[in-house]
């Protein structure tokens, strides 16, 4: 199985994780590889953590990524980007953005939103790249845009070709949103 | 052939395509939920959101009866609801293939128990096919119904959640064309339970077990994947890849029929390796079945019974391997689900909160009312189990106590089976207070119609419920309607409703946020004056998403993109600090 490749997406509900776990599935399955992805939803929507598994390579088995083998973890928000961490090879890669969204008990005053996770991040993992992810999804022109300026990020980190990245960005988003979603990927490319 | 990525759900719809079936029916319950929905886009098929799983189930035994393949979904503890008509149909059999899917949720991802389902194939003796991903979703969907129809029986399907939520390469087959036309054939020996022929069918359910059991174990979905070593491992279901994952060299039977099994060639298999385990989620069911057959094996002796199985907890549990944790990260505050901004249910639970009222609760998105910081639930139990348990307590209370109790309960919950515990309030003279809080929609599941609506599977307009006057036709006097977004008249109408010495329901009437239907006409989004906020806080003890405490400012701010205006926060602010954006 040591050809698999494990690719952990983390965020909160309404981020566009599970957009973005479609579009890098497609990207592989178009790539004649063997694919899987698993997501927990139901309580997503909610406001909670979510995450998503996928798996490719030329043979997978288990949906979801045996704990200490993720390989890129890849997140849309900071906190969340460090509760995963312990599922970490310990020679992966983070590609994440630094938004910040408070949990409830921040938001209600509680606890503090913990501080220097991107420093953290960094020391452990020293190939990571941490981008703005929002204000270049704003300068893309939508900041619901975040998930594909990171999928720029990790097309450029994979080794797959460009076609299959945009043929299935195509597929997985519809028509009226591409011009903008394109502006992302884009800007998302040229931070890696 | 076609290749493409489909959930496990989404390729047991389709399975339910390609077998040609006429008829699917369920009730919502993660994860089995977008079976159903799937199923729309095939026009061929009537799709229907039935009240409960009871009512599913029973149309689809009619549905069968008249001849038609027809699909069943349920999640796991659905089937307890479903289980009455189950037993028997296990002794009437089918005519037109009945394939019932129990999606179970091992670790409780967003359900109240984890109970295993396999149980009930035994229990009710009811063949069950467990698939490994979602080519074998397809498959095993399709075989399901030959194997309904060969051996005259209903045919469990079991999913869990990491079968019907994961996405895995499958191969699409096509509809067939020469699909019968149902129609009536009047059978009352077979189809007529009473005493003197269920009798007979008893026996015939028995022998077609063990014929079953016997052509299991020549079946292509049974097999035998060979190892390197002197390992054997009988495995089904999801456990199977975790197994291929954690013991590539072992040999492997791979059980896609889980009940009944296949004695003789589990017997056969166990012969050849010195050591044998049986590598499966939740109880030891195989297990269980195999040790009595004389055959000792590893399992639960070591496998946990709770939680779902991953490929480190099998090395951790079976072979003591630790995974190495590199993680150096401080303590993470936790990000637990919460009401939407604008919920309806939000005042309602701030102001049973301020009444101190002890509230039985029920199951759906209102149950986040137990969560910090409206913390207003003290049970909850099953689907529609809020009204009993309040007229239970109620009766062994003293006077003073019994008036602080409170049932609540969604308006799908209430209809599913919240009606029958009214009934008895009012019959039996309880003198608790019920709310339903009707937001038209059920919504924790992600928001499914169901007959207070309006509408009905795929958009279609449906005659919708009107709860007011189902309530007085089973004998409630004291019925009232309620905008739960005025905190004011919430909590005047709570604190009085309590203190009746009657029955009475209070029905809120505001819709999901989430449903665009229902929200025609947005309100503007609120901001924070900063001049009039003192940070007294009062505003965070409602729980909005939509509202966050700014240390530095030492004030609350609201997030324009996700407040709603729903004014909930406004009317809890004494210092009139929240302004409507464009008031200015």
């Amino acid at each position: 199985m040591s050809d698999v490749k494990n690719i952990l997406l983390a965020g909160v509900g309404g981020q566009g994780i599970l957009l973005a776990s479609e579009v890098i599935s497609e990207v592989m399955l178009l790539a004649g590889l063997d694919v899987k992805k698993n997501e927990i939803h139901g309580m997503s929507q909610r406001g909670g953590s979510v995450v998503s598994h996928v798996r490719y390579g030329e043979k997978v088995f288990s949906s979801i990524i045996p704990e200490g083998e993720v390989d890129i973890l890849f997140s849309f928000e900071l906190l969340e980007t460090c509760r995963y961490l312990p599922l970490m090879r310990k020679n992966g890669q983070v590609i994440a953005s630094d938004w910040q969204i408070s949990p409830p008990a921040v938001a209600r005053g509680v606890l503090p939103y913990p501080e220097k996770l991107v420093e953290n991040i960094k020391q452990q993992f020293p190939a990571s790249v941490v981008v703005d992810g929002l204000n270049l999804a704003l300068a893309a022109g939508n900041p619901k845009t975040v998930n594909t300026v990171l999928l720029g990020v990790l097309s450029k980190t994979l080794t797959f070709d460009r076609s299959l990245w945009l043929t299935a960005l195509e597929r997985m988003i519809p028509k009226r949103l591409m011009d903008v979603n394109m502006r992302a990927f884009e800007m998302g490319c040229g931070e890696a | 052939m076609k290749k493409t990525l489909l959930s496990g759900n989404e390729a047991i719809a389709r399975g339910a395509y390609e077998a040609g079936a006429l008829v699917a029916c369920a009730y919502p319950g993660t994860p089995s939920t977008e079976i159903l929905e799937n199923i729309t886009q095939f026009k061929e098929i009537d799709a229907s959101w039935s009240p409960n799983e009871k009512v599913a189930l029973e149309v689809g035994i009619g549905a069968s009866f008249g001849g038609a393949r027809v699909l069943v979904t349920m999640k796991h503890v659905g089937v307890n609801v479903a289980a009455d008509p189950l037993f028997t149909l296990a002794y009437t059999g089918v005519r037109g293939g009945l394939v019932l899917v129990t999606a179970d949720d091992p670790e409780l991802h967003s359900s109240q128990n984890e109970q295993d389902n396999r149980n009930f194939a035994k229990f009710a003796k009811v063949p069950m096919m467990e698939p490994a991903d979602s080519q074998e979703a397809l498959e095993y969907t399709k075989l399901a119904f030959e194997i309904s129809e060969q051996f005259d029986a209903p045919v469990f399907l079991r999913s869990t959640t990491r079968i019907s939520h994961s996405k895995s390469v499958v191969s699409l087959g096509e509809r067939p064309t020469d699909i019968p036309q149902p129609n009536l054939d009047r059978d009352p020996a077979k189809l007529v339970m009473l005493p003197g022929n269920a009798l007979k069918r008893h026996l015939i359910v028995e022998k077609k077990i063990l014929d079953m059991e016997e052509w299991a174990c020549k079946q292509p979905f049974n097999r035998i994947e060979t190892g390197t070593g002197k390992v054997g491992v009988i495995t089904s279901g999801v456990s199977y890849q975790y197994v291929k994952e954690t013991m590539p060299d072992a040999a492997v039977l791979k059980l896609g029929m889980v009940y009944p099994l296949p004695k003789q060639l589990i017997r056969d298999f166990a012969a050849n390796y010195e050591t044998l385990y049986v590598i499966e989620e939740l109880d030891p069911f195989i297990e269980e079945q195999v040790r009595a057959m004389g055959i000792e094996v590893i399992g639960k002796d070591k496998l946990s019974l709770c939680g779902e199985l991953t490929p480190g907890r099998i090395k951790k549990q079976l072979f003591g391997q630790e995974i190495p944790n590199v993680d150096t990260s401080p303590e993470l505050p936790p990000r637990p689900p919460s009401m939407c901004p604008g919920c309806p249910h939000r005042g309602v639970f701030y102001e049973l909160k301020k009444a101190k009222a002890y509230v039985s609760g029920d199951i759906g998105c209102y149950t986040l009312g137990f969560m910090p910081p409206l913390s207003a639930m003290d049970t909850c139990i099953c689907m529609g189990a809020s009204v009993g348990i309040a007229t239970g307590i109620s009766k062994v209370l003293s006077e003073e106590e019994k008036r602080k109790v409170v049932a609540v309960i969604g308006d799908s919950t209430f209809l599913h089976t919240g009606i029958n515990g009214l009934m008895d309030m009012v019959y039996n003279k309880s003198t608790s207070t019920l709310i339903i809080l009707d937001n038209r929609i059920t919504a924790m599941t992600g928001r499914q119609e169901n007959p207070t609506s309006g509408y009905a599977l795929n958009d279609l307009e449906a005659p919708r419920v009107d709860l007011e006057q189902l309530c007085r036709a089973v004998g409630v006097k004291h019925v009232t309607i309620l905008d739960p977004y005025d905190l004011e008249m919430t909590g005047k109408v709570i604190r009085a409703e309590m203190a009746r010495q009657e029955v009475s329901v209070i029905i809120t009437t505001k819709p999901c946020m989430l449903v665009p239907r229902d929200n025609q006409n947005p309100r503007p989004p609120l901001f924070v004056d900063n001049d009039k906020c003192t940070g007294c806080r009062a505003c965070l003890q409602i729980g909005c998403p939509a509202i966050t405490w700014d240390a530095k400012l030492k004030k609350a701010v609201v997030d324009k993109i996700i407040c709603t205006g729903c004014n909930v926060c406004k009317q809890t602010c004494r210092f009139d600090a929240f302004q409507e954006c464009g008031d200015k």
